[in-house]
């Protein structure tokens, strides 16, 4: 009797402990939000979205050259990353049942979970090395890394949701499988397909360490593709730095930019499909 | 060749340029290492990249790395596993639905930010609320030695906690969701309680999964830059030794991301920071191969694959 | 005895309970998932020390209805049940009785054997003992090599009881599984199709294991197999589409069916 009342204690204390865990992951979340709010406000002006940064010491001047970098650094990923994802996604799903596939696979799982640093190094390497110098493309190649896995995942996934039924139907009417893999199982399956490439964007978007070696940061706006290139997590972390108020304001500042895209890159990808193609990133 | 071989053939060599992505890295981060490699790199303390005096010994990184990942997962893996155990076992529908979505959240910020709210906010919660009072009444021990500061190895390490918790709950849930239901009915046939439900029938049968959510945690703390760099203090040679968890130390990561504009491309220090990037590499790997084939190996089960 | 139910201590087995010829008396029992009603009011009583089949048709509520006697239905996060089930004369649906408690004295086997996989054999048969607090390693022995032989399993697995429960046949694994649940000495045992997973001599053999368990325990089955029914069942109730059309003697049920329905069934007409 007293040790079936101990049982019970103990399941109702489990059950308390699980919930106080959730409560400590959810904190960080909403003082990070509260914070990046609350602080990056007052930065935001039309100076803030309009110029780049001024001398250092000196408050004033913006992050424009900052998100404009981020935004090409986004552009030249996604066009080196994105097709090459959706094939290799296509490829696993439809013809990835062998050594090659599941090797194939193996790397993908792996490059998603991997240090985002060393990328950037191996960037660095085989790119800023040769040309002689930073390069917003050493940067896209490194953040294309990234990136082309998160898509294989969710264009192998979502074509995987594609019945069979489908397939066959339009082969028997005589339509090549190369046809039917593009124009009916890849367009049945793009809202995933779209879903992953947010995804992925929005991860990428928020990488600093591989930018270091590769675009390096700068104050100046885009001069072109063998030079140095600013990115806003760059600037956050450089600001980050600096011994000034202002300059933690404005790191605030571009922080919330930087996180408004994210999360609404994040959120609306979550939407678009209601949870039909969930994948850890 | 039917054209459906010719585009077979051509995804397929596309899917391959990740593969040899990876095996690039290796040559690539190897080549460029080469001339540091040697035991007294790896044991070494001493690190002094002025020409003439060089000397790159990366252990006081190595151990710096293994003591944060440490504390990240002593602390962010059981908190990861209540939350999985809540959301697989005891949340009602839309509460899961909502939890998850959450979570999926803070895996979604920016390590940079979660450095800058560790820099301007983490990092006083950590000195306040946890190194002072164990500095007034267990500084005997000699890891809680130290004037508390809040920038160092126990901020990175709790930062790191923070950011497994989606990666390590989201995959261990999924793995107590695949353990099938009999298991459940078995123990509760034979008047278990909810909790020990849990305990005989979900959580013994799903242990080598949650084992492999885990490392992967591990894995990502490891490899984990920004909010490390950030909030760890950043200590050079000797110093940098994690003796005391109220001290500054360095990552192999951070150590990189401080260190690799200021390098002198005509001494070795680069070279030196890549070999810091290689064995960082075959850290991860070994690593992420273990974490994937537990956690593949239990999904398999659910699959019906393997019985 | 009222206080037997609402708390967990007593030790009563079946055995003490002669005189009493109803274990499990079903009253006006309806079982839904959703809003799809499963059970209509279903009125039945069981038989102490005796073996009662529930046969009928696949989808007609069979696993509901025995899912119902040890209050496992309720877990299905739609299900909804109304009615009462006494249990000795207590309701296990009455609000101060603890569902945990009804399941320690209400035994339940599964179709599909679920040892607990990563569990030695010796741990699957005590983990409903150590459940209650018995930690004692001689008592421990004791109880599981008794559970053990009561399932007919002590000489198949006695030399490797430390190798793990997800090693062993298929029907080996199922009277496992009657072994654990036979351990924590249960007052009734629900068997759901415990032998249509299995090859037909390791049924068999389960068979004239149920039977032999009658003696200690009240045992209520569920088979889809009628020679079965009508090789180990006492009793033999009849369900169809949810509702309960006839209940009888074994030999009645077969031999002489009043309703034209379990005529129909029996015969293979249907099902
Ligand atoms: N979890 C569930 N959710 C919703 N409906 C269910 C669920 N389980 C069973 N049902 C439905 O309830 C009805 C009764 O199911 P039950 O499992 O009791 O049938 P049964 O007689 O045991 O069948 P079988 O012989 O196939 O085991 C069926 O129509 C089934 O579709
Ligand atoms: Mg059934």
């Amino acid at each position: 009797m007293q040790k079936y009342l101990i049982r019970k204690i103990k399941d109702k204390i489990v059950y308390a402990v699980c919930l106080i865990c959730v409560i400590i992951a959810i904190i960080p979340l909403g003082s990070i939000l509260f914070e990046v709010i609350k602080n990056g406000l007052p930065a935001l002006n039309s100076d803030f979205f309009t110029k780049g940064p001024g001398p250092i010491g000196e408050s004033g001047g913006g992050i424009a050259n900052s998100i404009q970098g981020t935004l090409i650094l986004i552009g030249l990923t996604s066009l080196i990353g994105i097709p090459i994802g959706i094939m290799s996604g296509i490829y696993l799903a439809e013809h990835g049942n062998n050594q090659f596939g599941r090797i194939v696979r193996l790397t993908n799982n792996v490059l998603m979970q991997f240090p985002s640093i060393v990328i950037g190094i191996f960037a660095y390497l085989v790119i800023v090395l040769p040309i002689g110098s930073f390069s917003p493309l050493a940067g896209a190649i490194a953040l294309a890394i990234i990136m082309v896995p998160i898509i294989t995942r969710t264009t192998e996934e979502s074509l995987k949701l594609v019945p069979n039924t489908l397939r066959e139907a339009s082969m028997a009417l005589g339509i090549r499988r190369w046809r039917t893999t593009v124009s009916i199982v890849l367009v049945s399956a793009k809202s995933g397909v779209i879903t992953g490439i947010m995804l992925s964007i929005a991860r990428v978007a928020g990488e600093t360490a591989p930018l270091i070696m590769t675009i390096l940061g700068s104050q100046w706006f885009f001069s072109g593709l063998t030079e140095p290139m600013d990115a806003l997590t760059l600037r956050i972390w450089r600001l980050s730095l600096l011994p000034y108020e202002y300059a933690h304001t404005m790191g605030w500042g571009a922080a919330l930019v930087l996180i408004i895209l994210v999360l609404s890159l994040n959120v609306s990808a979550r939407i678009l499909t209601r949870s039909r193609y969930r994948v850890k990133v | 060749m039917s054209p459906d071989d010719v585009f077979k053939y051509i995804l397929g060599f596309i899917s391959g340029i990740v593969v040899l992505t990876l095996f690039l890295m290796v040559l690539e981060l190897f080549r460029y290492s080469l001339p540091v490699l040697s035991l007294k790199f790896i044991f070494g303390i001493n690190w002094n990249p002025v020409v003439g005096s060089e000397e790159y010994g990366i252990l006081p990184y190595i151990l710096g790395t293994l003591v944060t990942s440490a504390i990240a997962i002593f602390v962010g893996v059981p908190i990861s596993l209540g939350i999985a155990i809540y959301l697989s076992e005891m949340a009602p529908n839309f509460i899961r639905t909502i939890l998850s979505f959450v979570i999926e959240l803070l895996a979604a910020v920016p390590s940079v930010i979660y450095g800058l709210w560790g820099l301007f906010i983490f990092r006083f919660w950590v000195r306040d609320f946890i190194e002072v009072p164990l500095s007034k009444h267990l500084a005997f021990i000699p890891i809680f030695q130290g004037e508390p500061f809040g920038l160092d190895i126990l901020t990175a390490g709790l930062i790191l906690a923070i950011m497994i918790i989606p990666t390590v709950s989201s995959v261990s849930r999924e793995v107590l969701m695949a353990v099938p239901d009999s298991q459940r009915e078995a123990a509760y046939s034979l008047g278990a309680t909810k909790w020990e439900v849990i305990r005989l029938g979900v959580l013994s049968y799903a242990k080598s999964g949650i084992v492999g959510a885990a490392i992967l945690g591990l894995g990502r703390a490891i490899g984990e830059t920004m909010a490390v760099t950030m909030v760890i203090g950043n200590a050079i040679g000797p110093a940098a030794l994690p003796t005391s968890l109220f001290k500054a130390g360095q990552t192999m990561a951070s150590l990189i991301a401080n260190e690799f504009n200021e390098a002198d491309p005509t001494s070795l220090h680069p070279n030196a920071l890549i070999g810091v990037g290689l064995i960082l590499f075959v850290l991860a790997l070994t690593i992420n191969l273990l974490a994937q084939l537990l956690i593949w190996r239990i999904l398999k089960i659910k699959e019906g694959a393997v019985e | 005895m009222d206080n037997e139910l609402i708390s967990l201590g007593s030790k009563a087995g079946s055995q003490q309970k002669y005189g009493r010829t109803y274990k499990i008396e079903i009253e006006n029992l309806s079982a839904w998932f959703g809003t799809k009603q499963v059970l209509k009011d279903i009125n039945m009583k069981i038989r102490a020390n005796a073996i009662t089949a529930i046969i009928g048709p696949s989808g007609c509520g069979k696993s509901t209805l025995i899912r119902c006697l040890n209050r496992m239905h309720e877990l299905v996060p739609s299900a909804k049940v109304s009615g009462k089930v006494f249990l000795d004369g207590i309701d296990i649906y009455s609000k101060n009785v603890d569902p945990v408690v009804v399941r320690r004295k209400v035994g339940m086997v599964f179709q599909k054997p679920n040892p607990f996989p990563t569990m030695s054999i010796y741990d699957n048969v005590a983990a409903g003992l150590k459940l209650n607090g018995i930690r004692d390693r001689k008592v421990l022995d004791k109880l599981v090599r008794r559970s053990l032989e009561q399932a007919w399993l002590w000489d198949e697995v006695k030399d490797d009881l430390d190798k793990p429960g997800s090693s062993l046949s298929g029907g080996q694994q199922q009277r496992l599984c009657i072994a654990r649940a036979l351990a924590v000495e249960p007052e009734v045992l629900l068997l759901d199709e415990p032998t249509s997973a299995l090859d037909p001599i390791a049924a068999s053999k389960i068979e004239q294991l149920i039977v032999s368990l009658k003696r200690d325990y009240t045992i209520v089955i569920v088979t889809h197999n009628m020679q079965q029914a009508a090789r180990v069942a006492d009793y033999t109730a009849f369900l169809y589409l949810g509702k309960l059309i006839e209940y009888d003697e074994t030999s009645r049920i077969f031999s002489n069916p009043k309703e034209e329905l379990t005529e129909n069934y029996i015969a293979g007409r249907f099902g």
